[in-house]
């Protein structure tokens, strides 16, 4: 890795770590929780178009463990680290079979963000009541990921290539 | 047109979280019981009748749960998020405020579910539940009839 990809990765990784701040100081008025916009996942779809799998992996990790260990607390990190797993998994598969646009990908990341956090959480509390959120949960990923799609799709445009 | 797909992934989303909303909405039952669970324990149990305001202590932080008018909520949490807090009331069986940092369960039972054992405790007269309720053992019976 030379200086100026650790430049880069150092770049992204405070673009995701300070929109995760923001979503969380700035609530979506909504009696649901974890419905937020997901501008992290901006970055990381940045990154999974502009650079590769490797350092979207690289990305949302650190943005996960930075945001655990200064905002959040370890549980939290815990089920954001499943969520972001399974959501890149996800991302990296519909994109690999290219009938998928970044508005797709972008939602099917959304989507399988809260669906790993609800599972492990589901798991960590023994409780199936977290079942309640799931239909909130999938269409709010539907919409805050429609719009981290068209936006992504936007700012992949106007990168400059390297 | 590559990205015809993306429409039917949303569709597909949409459809199951109806799908799944439709399923919830059709079987629920009003609640009778309010429970308590820190990291999976359960910790107390209250019933859905009674107005009280209780603390709920974990080891991760404090959450305030108000019991009125019929309906369970969480007013007060010192958790980084405080999303329990912004749930709405809850009253249905099966319906929950969960608190994620402090590992906090809140959720709403009937009287039947965990059987003979669980409506012996909650009710304290099991055998007459049983009978007043053709064997289903649901509570609302008992409670009527022992203030309970």
């Amino acid at each position: 890795m030379n200086g100026k990809e650790t430049a880069r990765y150092g770049l992204l990784i405070a673009l995701a770590f300070i929109f995760s701040y923001l979503e969380s100081v700035v609530m979506v008025p909504v009696p649901v929780p974890g419905i937020k916009l997901g501008l992290a996942n901006l970055v990381v779809l940045a990154a999974l178009y502009r650079m590769g799998n490797g350092p979207a992996a690289l990305v949302s990790v650190v943005r996960v463990v930075l945001a655990g260990l200064t905002f959040q607390n370890t549980m939290m990190m815990l089920y954001s680290l499943a969520g972001c797993t399974l959501s890149l998994l996800v991302m990296v598969l519909l994109k690999r079979t290219g009938r998928f646009g970044m508005a797709g990908i972008s939602v099917a990341g959304g989507v399988m963000h809260n669906l790993g956090q609800l599972l492990v959480a589901a798991a960590v509390l023994e409780t199936s009541a977290l079942l309640y959120y799931f239909p909130a949960l999938l269409v709010s990923g539907c919409v805050s990921g429609i719009a981290i799609g068209v936006a992504g799709a936007e700012v992949v445009k106007r990168l400059p290539r390297t | 047109m590559k990205k015809r797909l993306d429409i039917w992934l949303i569709a597909g989303v949409l459809a199951a979280a109806f799908g799944v909303w439709m399923f919830l909405w059709l079987t629920r039952e009003e609640g009778a019981f309010v429970v308590v669970e820190i990291d999976g324990t359960e910790t107390a149990r209250y019933s859905l009748g009674e107005s009280l305001k209780e603390e709920v202590i974990s080891p991760w932080g404090k959450n305030l749960l108000v019991i009125e008018n019929g309906t369970a909520k969480v007013t007060e949490a010192d958790c980084p998020d405080r999303l329990c807090v912004n749930q709405k009331a809850i009253r249905y069986q099966g319906e929950s405020i969960i608190c994620l940092p402090h590992k906090v369960v809140v959720h709403i039972e009937g009287g039947e579910e965990g059987g003979v054992d669980a409506v012996a405790q909650s009710c304290g007269f099991s055998g007459l539940c049983f009978v007043l309720e053709n064997g289903g053992g649901d509570c609302y019976g008992c409670q009527a009839d022992f203030g309970l």
